[in-house]
């Protein structure tokens, strides 16, 4: 098991992060930010948080959505899953969106969000940001905007996000699986 | 997360855990359902089979739309009009249909237990859309969906079902369901019309509908089914109107509000009159419009398990 972030590192691209979504969407009068269910949610609630922070604006829109019923492993024999919430209370059309995940690993997920996304309308551009990238895994054309690390892995690798509000730590790990 | 069993033969087999599952899914269908795009492509691989041996409305057009909704493809097949008349088996019927590489199964079929002789002979996933007399498991699913919706939740309340017992495969799914869940349920209605013994089944049993009224909070009540009834139970409709019909006036009798519910089809002015039914106390509808959501989670919920023959 090797530490990726630990606590104190996790707080600064979490800070860096935020700030580059500030840099390029001043104002977020047409951004909206959509955190991508169930784990990337974690990540875009922490992003949204220091955003109200750093520009003191509370009506930043903030969505999450769902991605389950767009997946394309449905019957790959994996086990079915129980879909979480989708909860996007605004329109999306002609907006920027900034997709949220945790990890981008073969980007299939990212695929099944836009997707999905599209289903609520046709956003103006989307963006991608992640925590952590894992680069040479990518089986679909897909590349994040926004990067908290870059990682190279192996398939029999994982990476693993401890959250404070669950799991009682900021971590960021990577583990052989075996 | 996924259900204990690989078909939907009846609520009998479920566990509690499955239920729940079942609604947390159509939660989310229920919310695909209010979007402008009200499709997802979950299931966009899958081919279903809508087998109707049997008349149906609303079942049949809420699990076609159900399945549509998922992007799976459908055929649809009813009995009249089909080789089913030219003398062909049930066994038959599916198995040429099946051999077109079929994944899902929807069928309805006027002999109790036909969903499980089917399910012991193909591979598909089978879904139960009534059998006869025995069960219609998706109608309770969508009805304690409903009374879940209503009232927050289903556990500890007191539902009654009203009327014809003996002939209804949605009272019996209903007390499974209801039982299941934790509400009390009691079967009210003439005492030819409820099977004897029903108490072992954890109901209670009353005659008197005005005293079933005053006990519940959720009235369902059911419609006399005279195409099950081979022999005379009670003397006339007008009869059983005036003794088991539900107005108005009984309604406003008691000192609180209940809901009222219906499977549909309603006889207007025999179980139910349309002061009731058309009233802001009858969820009727909504049970309608459930249904479309509860059909959705379980058709996707079957989707990833293909049955196995043992």
């Amino acid at each position: 098991m090797k530490t990726l972030l630990n606590n104190k590192q996790l707080d600064i691209t979490l800070q860096r992060l935020a700030h580059q979504l500030v840099e390029n969407h001043l104002g977020f009068k047409d951004t909206v930010i959509i955190g991508i269910q169930p784990r990337g949610v974690w990540l875009s609630e922490r992003i949204f948080s220091i955003l109200k922070s750093i520009t003191g604006k509370n009506d930043i829109d903030y969505g999450k959505l769902d991605i389950t019923f767009y997946r394309d492993d449905i019957h790959q024999g994996n086990e079915i899953q129980v879909p979480s919430q989708t909860d996007i209370p605004f329109s999306i059309e002609g907006k920027n969106v900034v997709l949220v995940d945790d990890v981008l690993h073969t980007g299939r997920t990212i695929r099944s969000a836009m997707d999905a996304l599209i289903d609520f309308g046709r956003p103006a551009n989307v963006e991608l940001m992640v925590l952590i990238d894992r680069r040479f895994s990518r089986e679909l054309p897909i590349q994040p905007d926004y990067v908290g690390q870059t990682v190279d892995t192996i398939l029999s690798q994982k990476v693993i996000v401890y959250w404070k509000e669950k799991d009682k730590k900021d971590e960021v790990v990577l583990i052989d699986k075996s | 997360m996924s259900l204990s069993v690989k078909h939907l033969l009846g609520i009998k087999e479920l566990q509690a855990e499955d239920i729940h599952t079942i609604f947390r899914t159509a939660d989310n269908f229920k919310q695909v359902l209010q979007r402008p795009i009200k499709k997802v492509p979950a299931l966009r691989d899958t081919t279903v089979a809508n087998i109707f041996f049997e008349n149906s409305t609303r079942t049949r057009i809420s699990f076609e739309l159900a399945e549509k909704r998922l992007s799976a493809d459908v055929v649809n097949f009813s009995a009249s009009g089909s080789s089913v008349s030219k003398g062909e088996t049930l066994i038959d019927t599916v198995h040429n249909i099946l051999s077109m590489k079929v994944d899902m199964v929807v069928m309805r079929h006027s002999a109790s237990g036909a969903p499980w002789f089917l399910s012991r002979h193909t591979d598909a996933a089978i879904i139960n859309a009534g059998d006869g007399i025995n069960e219609h498991p998706t109608q309770a699913l969508l009805d304690a969906f409903s009374i879940r919706e209503r009232l927050g939740n289903v556990q500890g309340k007191r539902i009654a079902i009203i009327g014809d017992i003996m002939h209804s495969r949605v009272a019996l799914s209903n007390i499974y369901c209801l039982n299941k869940l934790g509400a009390e349920v009691m079967v009210a209605g003439p005492p030819t019309l409820i099977p004897k013994h029903i108490e072992e089944l954890g109901v209670k049993v009353e005659y008197d509908v005005k005293k079933a009224l005053a006990w519940c909070e959720v009235a369902n009540v059911l419609r006399i089914q005279l195409e099950r009834q081979h022999k005379p139970l009670f003397s006339t409709l007008r009869e059983y109107a005036l003794f088991y019909g539900i107005n108005r006036q009984m309604l406003d009798a008691l000192e609180k509000e209940i809901v009222v519910m219906h499977p549909g089809p309603i006889n207007r002015g025999v179980e139910l009159n349309s002061d009731v039914a058309d009233s802001n106390q009858s969820i009727i509808l909504d049970q309608v419009q459930n249904g479309v959501a509860i059909r959705m989670a379980v058709i996707y919920l079957l989707s990833g398990k293909k049955g196995e023959l043992e």
